[in-house]
C-alpha cells in the first residue's frame, strides 16, 4: 500500500495509513528522498500513529529516510510512535538515534518551524 | 485452547500477516495491548529472519494452558541452512545478512521463553512463549 505523501509549504508529510511491508516502506524512502529535491522541501514529517508495530526493518528504514533526508538538505522528524511500539522497540533494542521525534503532527510542525527559523538566524 | 494457526512465509506481506495473526490470538488469549505489542514485534523480527535465511517457512501460534497459567506459543519453522552457532546469532549485533543484528536477540528479549533447535542444512525451528502476566498491568 503506497503512503500518500502531502506537500505543504515546504514541508512533505507522509501520513501513514495502514500496516506496511518491508517493500512499502523501501518504496516510501525512494518517495520522500526524491521529493525533497522534486518540491525543495525543507522539513519532512512521517507520520506513524496507524503503526501498531514497528520492528527493525520499520525503524532502520525511518532512520534511512531520516540521514538520505538530511544529505538532501531536509530536516526528517517522525511523529505518533504510540506507547506500547515504544515499549517494544526499546526492548528490541530499536533506537532511533540522530533521528528527531515529536509527538504528534503538531509537535512535529513546531519542531520543523523553530528548526527553520534556526537556519534564517544563522544566515 | 483450540484457537491455532498457521501462516505460511514467503515474502514480505506475509510478514505483515504473521503478525497481524499473532496479535489477533494474542489478544484473544487475553494479553493486553503492550503485550499484544510485544508479540507481534517478535514474530515480526523471526518471521523476517525465516524469509532472509531460508527464503520460505512457516509460523504457527496457538494459546496455552499451563495449570492457571495462560500464554502464547509461537513456532517459527523452515527447512533453510540452518544455524551454525545457535548462541553466536542469539548475540546482540550479530548478522550475517548486513542487517542490524537485533532479529534473535531482540525476539528472545521480548518473549518469556525462547528455543532454537537447527541443524546445518536441514533448517531450524525457534519455539517462543509469552505467559500473561498477573497483579500488575
Amino acid at each position: 500500500m503506497e503512503v500518500p505523501i502531502l506537500k505543504q509549504g515546504d514541508y512533505l508529510i507522509a501520513s501513514i495509513q495502514s500496516a506496511l511491508t518491508d517493500a512499502d516502506l523501501s518504496q516510501l524512502r525512494e518517495a520522500l528522498v526524491e521529493r525533497v529535491g522534486r518540491f525543495r522541501s525543507r522539513g519532512v514529517i512521517v507520520d506513524v500513529t496507524a503503526l501498531d508495530v514497528m520492528d527493525s526493518f520499520a525503524v532502520r528504514t525511518l532512520r534511512d529516510i531520516a540521514h538520505m533526508a538530511r544529505l538532501r538538505g531536509a530536516e526528517t522528524v517522525i511523529v505518533g510512535i504510540q506507547p506500547e511500539v515504544a515499549f517494544a522497540m526499546v526492548q528490541l533494542g530499536l533506537t532511533l538515534k540522530g533521528v528527531a521525534t515529536a509527538l504528534d503532527l503538531e509537535e512535529g510542525l513546531i519542531f520543523l518551524n523553530r528548526r527553520g527559523k534556526e537556519r534564517v538566524d544563522r544566515g | 485452547m483450540a484457537d491455532e494457526s498457521t501462516v505460511p512465509i514467503r515474502s514480505d506481506v506475509d510478514i505483515v500477516s504473521a503478525r497481524q495473526k499473532g496479535r489477533e490470538l494474542a489478544a484473544d488469549c487475553g494479553f493486553e495491548m503492550g503485550d499484544q505489542t510485544v508479540i507481534a514485534a517478535a514474530i515480526s523480527e523471526i518471521a523476517r529472519n525465516i524469509l532472509m535465511y531460508a527464503k520460505r517457512g512457516e509460523i504457527r501460534f496457538r494459546g496455552l494452558a499451563d495449570g492457571d497459567r495462560q500464554g502464547i506459543v509461537v513456532v517459527a519453522e523452515d527447512q533453510g541452512p540452518g544455524i551454525r552457532d545457535v548462541s553466536l546469532a542469539l548475540q546482540d549485533g550479530f548478522s550475517t545478512s548486513g542487517g542490524l543484528g537485533l532479529g534473535l536477540p531482540g525476539a528472545r528479549r521480548l518473549m518469556d521463553e525462547f528455543d532454537v533447535a537447527s541443524e546445518p542444512g536441514r533448517g531450524t525451528t525457534i519455539t517462543m512463549k509469552k505467559w500473561i502476566r498477573r497483579g500488575h498491568a
